[in-house]
């Protein structure tokens, strides 16, 4: 066992964990932020994508111990300071982004870090950008939408108005 | 103006609120005091006989609570089928015993053979690994053509063969024979329609817990239809009384099909936890997933198309063959059968239609119902098949359809269904107007400019939701009634709880069903929630699947607000000293017509809970009423789809450039979900023709196991798409006139690919080619092209 320390979602935490405990573990079983999800074990579906010093991680792929001293940021913690939700996460909602919501953490946290490297992407931009997150309900037209939305651009020229 | 409000309003999704945060409910996120963990060792060959199964070292290990094996299942009921076929002979489907644990015999790779049960998930798995166990390997069956041969090796020794069922339907033979007989030209089509894997997002979980104080069980379980779940497991497996059994499925991270059946590992935690008094919980991997989760479609058909000389449609036979996998999952036999063969007319008045299904045993996971079940089989063969003939015959392939279109409704077809209501014409002109067709040739030139192939392909579908009434279904062999039930409680100050039948897994009931209920008694939504997913708290429903919430569970939520009504009218007349008859309920207020006299939704609704002033010899107090509703008859959403494709000749990668439907679901609550929901229809209809398989090699070992290896569709892999429904022949056999729009894209969308891939490679003078098989893949492009 190995103490880790950081903070999650502005938090600081300190834990004994054992070496081969992944960061996905550690925060659902640990820290009961059960908002990362898990849905494969190749590191192919994004369901568990998370901020680890501001980039996008995918948390089934680190050990929790990798994650010591980070600033981690989790679904949980990106709504607005009053609870509201964040542009980003407005913006699901709005477009109808999203449907079982298993895979919405993982969109949330890939959109979060796309939209702050590239501010304005284009549709081809964000498509690319969304291949390690996958969804079966939305075939993905209203993600997409509505991270175009949440970019500032106009999506009502978009087909299926 | 779109209505902000009520039916027909875009109101955006309560739900998504907690999903967005990271406070939904999954399964998985259920832990309970003294949680034990479980880890199934599963069969790493196809077929086999357990020889040897010692787990006495594995048990000693640490953390290890107890393993279990075949043994602690013997003389415990196995998995139950929902349907039992009839075959031609009028003999019953042969329906071998599906065991919880293996019981001597693996029958698939992924064959549960013993489960460990400890302290944490790391000390099971390593158990698991440490059961030593000894397989004598027997040949595989996989191919269902070798399995049907004589001699073939037997899936299960006690049957005489792998045959489960030899199943006909429609038209005499006579009738048939005479079409055919007549026939002025005839197109035939042989093609697979592969076998495909579910994928919800979430992997099963399953949590068992036991109450010894009240002998009371719960399964917390990732279910489409926990009633269902509660009886069979409860009534077939493990012998546990529905007043002593629970079955709670909580936020459910999709669906698809594969999640309505009842799986082993509930029926295993279950019954561990009685065993051990603990909570016992099971969390599947992805890989555990793929190797255990009901597959879908897997179905080989010969389809002849007899036709006239003015390219009328007279008759139509097919032969299919369908996979059933090792066993049969709970409705795995009603899919190639009556959810398959009595779609087969599709949109046309074809006089003579048989159908011929032989349902095969193979060693591979079983294979059930996958979005569309049945219907996406039958589209496919009928649209491909459809476009064939145009194509020989040399006429346009819209016009071939809208010739032979069913025009006149009530409709009754010769696979023994009666559509009610639908317009093919109609949605068919709205899909050409949608697509610009008289621009595709000007697309097609630029796109060969750019050295590319251009395509475009369409067809129709017709679907059938809302599978019923059940004095129907029990005839055709259903072991279930398939009606739903809502009870709509309406509290002492006027906020109202709705208890469904139906669960919502994605298709955001809590925010749609409240529309209808605000919209019948004129108040505010936010009044309504709606109570779904928990047997204790629910009424007998029969769950969600086959596109079926609204148009079952919505009718029975209807039922019983119109009985909430006529009390309200008693009580209200009560309190304003007039006749019910003479009341009105308006925007929330009951009002005595002609009068200015009115009383409010909360007056009422109070005096029904504090009946000071009530009349008590009349009327009991309280204000709550439940409704099962069993629909008439199946509804029938239809439409019209295209896809518009560019096919790079280099490599035989296709890239899809439009796709467009226009569907016919009849009254629509909310247009926004319902939009959302043909989205993701497409997206797995489109998986499945161009990127989807799969695959089994010759000794029944699962290639495609990973999403390494099984090509889900990802974002840069599809469209937008442009969706239309304003096409609306209302149902006309359910209170609100809806159809069901779950399934839609995945049954319409994979004909279209298709037709536009053999359009493409015509184009460039590929004309040899008359059908690729799905997934449309660069290799299989290529390899047409070069004949």
């Amino acid at each position: 066992m190995t103490k880790v320390t950081m903070t999650v979602n502005g938090k600081a935490v300190s834990k004994e964990v054992s070496g081969n405990t992944l960061m996905t573990e550690f925060l659902r079983d640990e820290l009961h932020l059960t908002g990362t999800h898990v849905g494969c074990d190749t590191s192919q579906c994004g369901a568990c994508v998370i901020h680890v010093d501001g980039e996008s991680v995918k948390a089934c792929s680190i050990f929790a111990a990798e994650a010591e001293g980070a600033s981690v940021t989790t679904i949980e913690g990106m709504a607005n300071a009053d609870g509201s939700l964040s542009v980003i996460q407005q913006a699901f909602q709005d477009y109808h982004g999203l449907q079982c919501g298993f895979c919405t953490p993982g969109m949330v946290m890939s959109a979060a870090t796309l939209l702050k490297d590239n501010p304005k992407p284009t549709e081809h931009e964000v498509r690319e950008y969304l291949k390690g997150n996958i969804c079966r309900c939305t075939g993905y037209h209203n993600i997409v939408k509505a991270i175009l939305a949440a970019s500032g651009q106009d999506v009502t020229g978009i087909a299926a108005e | 103006m779109p209505k902000d409000h009520g039916i027909g309003a875009s109101q955006k999704r309560r739900e998504d609120v907690r999903f967005l945060t990271g406070t939904g409910q999954y399964t998985d996120d259920i832990s309970t005091y003294g949680q034990t963990y479980c880890v199934f060792l599963r069969s790493d060959v196809a077929h086999g006989t357990i020889t040897g199964l010692d787990a006495s070292e594995a048990e000693a290990m640490p953390g290890v609570v107890r393993i279990f094996t075949g043994k602690d299942f013997e003389g415990i009921g196995g998995l139950p089928c929902g349907w039992e076929v009839t075959d031609k002979n009028g003999k019953p489907m042969k329906e071998p015993a599906h065991p919880v644990l293996a019981q001597g015999k693996v029958r698939h790779v992924g064959d549960p053979i013993a489960a460990v049960v400890a302290e944490s998930l790391e000390e099971a798995r390593n158990a698991a690994e440490a059961i030593v166990y000894d397989i004598d390997e027997l040949p595989a069956v996989v191919d269902m053509k070798a399995a049907l041969q004589a001699g073939a090796t037997k899936v299960h020794d006690d049957l005489d063969d792998n045959l489960c069922y030899d199943w006909q339907f429609g038209s005499d033979q006579a009738a048939i024979d005479e079409a055919f007989s007549k026939a002025a030209h005839v197109t035939t089509l042989e093609l697979i329609n592969n076998r495909l894997v579910a994928n919800p997002m979430e992997p099963r979980v399953a949590l068992g817990e036991y109450n010894r104080a009240n002998d009371e069980s719960t399964l917390y379980t990732t279910s489409q239809n926990p009633h269902v779940i509660r009886l069979l497991m409860g009534a077939f497996v493990l012998g546990i009384p529905e007043h002593k059994l629970r079955v709670v499925a909580p936020d459910v991270g999709g669906g698809f099909g594969t999640k309505i059946f009842h799986y082993a590992e509930e029926a295993f935690v279950t019954f561990a936890s009685r065993q051990i008094n603990r909570p016992v919980k099971w969390t599947s991997t992805r890989s555990e997933a793929f190797m255990s989760d009901a597959h879908g479609r897997d179905h080989v058909t010969k389809i002849e198309l007899a036709l006239d000389a003015d390219n009328n449609f007279i008759g139509l036979r097919t032969d299919t063959l369908a996979n059933m996998g090792a066993y049969l999952s709970t409705f795995s036999s009603s899919v190639p059968t009556w959810l398959h063969g009595t779609l087969m007319a599709g949109n046309y008045k074809t006089p003579a239609i048989q159908v011929n299904v032989k349902a095969v045993f193979t060693n591979t996971v079983p294979v059930d119902a996958y979005r569309g079940a049945g219907r996406p089989e039958a589209t496919f063969q009928l649209e491909r098949l459809v476009d064939k003939a145009a194509r020989e015959l040399g006429v346009d392939p819209i016009a071939l359809r809208r010739q032979n279109f069913i025009d006149s409704f009530p409709y009754a077809t010769p696979v023994a269904v009666e559509y009610d209501t639908g317009d093919y014409t109609a949605t068919m002109d709205k899909l050409e107007e949608m697509i610009d067709r008289a621009g595709f040739e000007a697309r097609r030139k630029e796109s060969e400019a750019n050295g590319k192939l251009r395509g475009l392909g369409i067809n129709c579908y017709i679907e059938a939701c809302g599978i019923a009434p059940s004095n129907l279904v029990g005839q055709l062999g259903a072991r279930a009634g398939l009606y739903d039930a809502a009870t709509v409680r309406v509290n002492a100050t006027g906020s109202i709880s709705v208890m469904v039948g139906a669960h919502s897994h994605g298709q955001g009931h809590e925010t749609a069903f409240p529309q209808v209920v605000a919209e019948m008694l004129g108040i505010d939504e936010s009044m309504i929630d709606i109570v779904h997913g928990d047997t204790s708290k629910i009424p007998f429903g029969m769950g969600t699947y086959g596109s079926r919430s609204l148009a079952v569970c919505g009718s029975a939520m209807v039922r019983a607000t119109e009985k909430i009504i006529n009390k309200a009218k008693k009580i209200a007349g009560h309190l304003l000293e007039a006749s019910d008859a003479d009341i009105e309920l308006k925007d929330g207020q009951f009002t005595v017509a002609g009068t200015d006299k009115s009383v409010a939704w909360g007056d009422v609704t109070l005096a029904a809970y504090v009946p000071h002033n009530y009349p008590l010899e009349d009327i009991e107090p309280g204000l709550e009423e439940t409704a099962f509703y069993d629909p008439a008859n199946f509804t029938y959403p239809s439409g019209a789809y295209a896809c518009e494709l560019e096919l790079d000749p280099e490599t035989g990668r296709v890239t899809i450039e439009r796709f467009a439907a226009a569907d016919d679901f009849g009254n629509v609550v909310n247009p926004m979900i319902v939009e959302g929901q043909v989205h993701g229809g497409l997206a797995q209809g489109i998986g499945q023709a161009l990127l989807e398989s799969c695959v089994y090699d010759e000794n029944g070992q699962l290639l495609s196991a990973s999403y390494m290896d099984y090509a889900m569709p990802r974002a840069d892999d599809l469209p937008f798409y442009l969706v239309d429904h304003s096409c609306a022949t209302p149902c006309t056999h359910n209170p609100l006139g809806v159809k069901g729009c779950g399934e839609a894209g995945a049954i319409g969308s994979p004909p279209a690919v298709v037709n536009a891939v053999i359009d493409a490679l015509h184009s460039g003078g590929y004309t040899h080619v008359d059908h690729v098989d799905m997934p449309v893949s660069p290799h299989r492009v290529w390899k047409a092209m070069q004949g």
